[in-house]
């Protein structure tokens, strides 16, 4: 497969938006209807990191980096590692700086506690796919972090996990190409979704245009 | 909906804006009047050539908080805007309608049914409102004009055409407006529009409600990623917010001429407010003026159903939706633009 043009990468945490309705990750990454576009969002947060010097800790036999850009040309993503954990591994990498090797295993955070479906996953292992191909290496596994319950998941991940999130990704590249915004499918989530005023979803429910008009001129 | 956030008018001449942390501190040379929080507001606009500092433009323009300068008699003079967001797919459609007359007309046609409408029905509700004072019949005429152009504006495909209803209807409506006014009406009479200047009371207060009503529009289509000033009725014309102005023909009456006369009939305004300059031209006084911004902010707040959303809104947020509307339909969400037909 070609790898993608760097200009038309898209933002890894898009899959969460993706996952949770196509027309919201459209709205945001194609539309950028944004009240704050999320690129800009983005930036500013890697820049307040990259201001503070502990990026990198050291405990033990790990190496615990934040906020670490990844992008991947393959998938065509490009975002940033909450934190990615540096082992100590014989089966590992050589890292720059660093004695002896290394592998490496992405930690995401997230606000609440563990959902019932798995959309954390597939950012998860958007990034792990990021991380190896940058560093070269085979991983098979992943963190995420529960701030609510300040607990920490493994997320062993397979092979057809890849297939499924290479294909998400597809599917958001075909829409990115086309800058189509798919049509709205409402549902309770809708009462959730941050883009409600936005999308107006029970707007697309309404009669048509045509007859509001013909009916308010037949007064 | 959206909340509808404040907007701060700064009418007292030669002050100073500045940023102080998270607020807008306004002084008077050494004094302060007054302090405000940046996050409660979605604009700012000053009159008389009150200065702002860098710090502060900055902050307003990452907030997308609408920084606008007019003159002290409410002309508008610059906008301060931060990096241009939003939706290019969106506004590349709105350049393609500008671009296609007949596509253009289809979206007019509906701006210009509104604004007949709600004149239609600005006069019926006075009839019924004030049925011992008016001229029935004669309204009643007017009325039942408006009606015809309203169907004739229906099927129009052609802008010159649709201009051409257009005015007539306006001349019709404007034939009665004079009878709206039912106090005060030695100092506040109606006989007919006029602008570049201002030659009466009345014409001195429309022009100031359309000054804060476009200001309202424009940046309501700029908050939803629209050009304001690539229009459809109105042609493009360098420095001219060309749909803005047409989306202020549906709003005109119904949002503006209303409210000015509410401000005569409730005797909110005093004509001891007004004076006239050597040119003929009336000018409002600054307390007038202040009354009125005050009026404006309260109307804003007040609410209505929104005749197609079927939702209640504030009066504040009606520019907001239809702009949404509009977004709306040209991503091709929607059949056809749905103007506000209030009633
Ligand atoms: S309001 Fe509903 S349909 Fe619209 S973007 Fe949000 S979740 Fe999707």
């Amino acid at each position: 497969m070609p790898d993608y043009n760097e200009d038309d990468y898209l933002l890894l945490s898009g899959i969460q938006h993706f996952n949770f309705c196509r027309r919201q990750w459209a709205l945001i990454h194609v539309e950028q209807q944004w009240e704050e576009n999320v690129r800009t969002l983005e930036g500013t947060y890697v820049h307040r990191i990259a201001d503070q010097p502990h990026l990198r800790e050291k405990r033990g036999n790990k190496l615990i980096v934040r906020a670490l850009p990844v992008h991947s040309g393959t998938l065509g993503i490009t975002g940033i590692c909450d934190v990615v954990e540096f082992v100590r591994d014989p089966a590992g990498i050589p890292l720059s700086g660093e004695e002896g090797l290394y592998l490496p295993y992405p930690v995401e955070y997230k606000r609440g506690k563990p959902k019932k479906n798995d959309s954390d996953r597939s950012q998860l292992i958007a990034q792990l796919m990021c991380l190896e191909e940058m560093l070269a290496c085979d991983l098979s596994l992943g963190y995420l972090y529960y701030n609510e319950t300040k607990h920490r998941v493994e997320v062993p991940v397979t092979l057809s996990d890849r297939e499924q999130v290479k294909a998400v990704l597809q599917e958001m590249h075909h829409y990115f190409a086309k800058k189509h915004t798919p049509k709205a499918k409402a549902g309770p989530h809708c009462q959730s979704c941050s883009l409600h005023n936005v999308c107006l979803p029970e707007m697309l429910k309404k009669r048509s245009v045509a007859s509001y008009i013909e009916s308010r001129l037949s007064e | 909906m959206k909340k509808l956030l404040n907007t701060l008018f700064v009418t007292t001449p030669d002050t100073y804006l500045s940023l102080d942390g998270e607020n807008i501190v306004i002084r008077q040379e050494e004094n302060i009047l007054g302090r405000y929080p940046l996050h409660n507001l979605e604009a700012v606009c000053t009159f008389g050539y009150a200065g702002v500092s860098p710090a502060l433009m900055g902050s307003c323009a990452e907030r997308s908080i609408g920084l606008t300068f007019m003159t002290r008699t409410g002309r508008f003079l610059a906008r301060v805007t931060g990096e241009s967001r939003g939706n290019v797919v969106l506004r590349k459609e709105q350049y393609r309608i500008s671009d296609d007359e007949r596509r253009s007309a289809l979206v007019a046609r509906n701006f210009i049914l509104g604004k007949i409408y709600n004149a239609k029905w600005i006069l019926e509700r006075a009839t019924r409102d004030y049925a011992l004072r008016l001229d029935i019949p004669r309204i009643k005429k007017v009325s039942a004009a408006l009606s015809e152009s309203m169907n004739l504006v229906h099927s129009v495909e052609d802008l010159d055409i649709l201009r051409g209803v257009e005015g007539s209807a306006a001349v019709q409506y404007n034939s009665v407006f004079d009878e709206l006014i039912l106090q005060q009406k030695d100092d506040f009479f109606f006989r007919g529009r006029n602008k570049r200047p201002p030659l009466d009371n009345v014409n001195a207060l429309l022009s100031f409600a359309y000054t804060l009503l476009s200001n309202d529009v424009r940046s309501a289509l700029e908050s939803v990623g629209l050009d304001a000033y690539v229009g459809f009725l109105h042609r493009d014309r360098p420095g001219r917010a060309s749909l803005a102005l047409d989306m202020m023909e549906e709003l005109r009456g119904v949002y503006a001429d209303r409210f000015v006369l509410s401000l005569i009939n409730k005797k909110l305004i005093n004509p001891k407010g007004f004076y006239r300059k050597e040119n003929g031209a009336v000018l409002m006084d600054d307390d007038t003026r202040k009354q009125v911004i005050k009026g404006w902010q309260e109307r804003k707040q007040e609410k209505i159903i929104h005749p197609y959303l079927n939702e209640k809104i504030s009066w504040g947020l009606v520019p907001y939706s239809q702009a949404l509307l509009l977004a709306r339909y040209i991503r091709g969400d929607l059949d056809e633009y749905p103007p506000f037909l209030w009633k």
